[in-house]
């Protein structure tokens, strides 16, 4: 009983939090809405028996992947969404989409509902860190080094998008300008050029 | 007593659907990225239901998979962003129209 009024408590927050974040103009009213949504799928994690997922969820998502976010919305300096201009028949299109999406949810729902009662098979091991870790490193070893190869490949790509081509030459213009410039102008011309 | 299997699903699906009208309705490269983190956690929601319905841990490894690729996907779709916003000095995506014509 009480799982379930945890349940809905947090799918209510989840659900609240998401809208908010389609809601708001503002990217950065966006993101910490997005956390909400984060920590309540969390917290229903929890509720299906999952702490090493829910451990997991708050570390990365919360933790890592939305301060990267909020740190290029603070990074660019960004203003509000401007309304749409062109492309009206968008809304028609998002409206349609999600109309048919809510459509096939509900169906779903009751396909399920209506399924032959399953019986929850209860394994408490399921979900731990020892069962998670000991299929990770045997069972499934290939995907997490195909895993580990992607975040490589994501790596090397982050560093070549965020290199700049027209990067000043420091070293260059350093051993130039000794020769003919006095040391403290030159300490100043280096600290103004970083 | 639980929530059955299917009240997770239509949760899941909600959160989809709200994901994929956001990805539609938002103009900015950010909001959009934000939309897909949405559809991804949704994703994971009914990968752990299943993994708890049928005591089967598969489903936990996954996410983590997903997991993964979603902080991949991070890493890469930011440092695009932030090369589109030097060029054009915005991240609204109906400036990105240069190979147009």
């Amino acid at each position: 009983m009480a799982t379930t009024a945890l349940f809905f408590l947090f799918a209510g927050l989840a659900i609240a939090s998401a809208i908010s974040m389609v809601y708001h103009k503002n990217p950065l009213y966006s993101a910490i809405s997005l956390v909400g949504v984060f920590i309540a799928l969390s917290c229903i994690y929890v509720t299906l028996a999952a702490p090493f997922i829910a451990a997991v969820q708050i570390l990365i998502y919360a933790g890592a992947i939305m301060v990267l976010v909020v740190f290029v919305i603070m990074l660019l300096n960004l203003d509000d969404d401007k309304p749409l201009n062109r492309l009206r028949y968008l809304y028609a299109v998002g409206g349609g989409l999600g109309l048919i999406l809510l459509v096939q949810t509900f169906f779903i729902f009751y396909a399920v509902m209506r399924a032959p009662k399953q019986t929850v098979k209860v394994d408490e091991t399921v979900g731990k860190t020892l069962s998670i870790g000991t299929a990770m490193y045997t069972e499934y070893l290939l995907p997490v080094e195909i895993v580990g190869i992607l975040l490589l490949m994501a790596l090397v790509g982050g560093v070549i998008l965020a290199r700049r081509l027209d990067a000043p030459k420091l070293e260059l213009i350093v051993n130039n300008e000794l020769e003919r410039r006095h040391e403290d102008e030159l300490k100043d011309e280096f600290r103004v050029r970083l | 007593m639980e929530p059955s299997l299917a009240t997770y699903l239509a949760l899941s699906g909600i959160l989809f659907t709200i994901g994929t009208v956001g990805v539609i309705f938002k103009r900015n490269a950010l909001g959009m990225f934000m939309c897909i983190e949405l559809m991804l956690n949704a994703v994971n929601l009914t990968f752990v239901a299943f993994s708890r319905y049928y005591a089967d841990v598969t489903g936990q490894l996954f996410v983590f998979m997903v997991m993964s690729v979603a902080a991949a996907e991070a890493a890469v779709g930011l440092g695009i962003i932030i090369a589109f916003f030097r060029n054009s000095l915005s991240i609204d995506t109906d400036d990105a129209s240069i190979m147009k014509n």
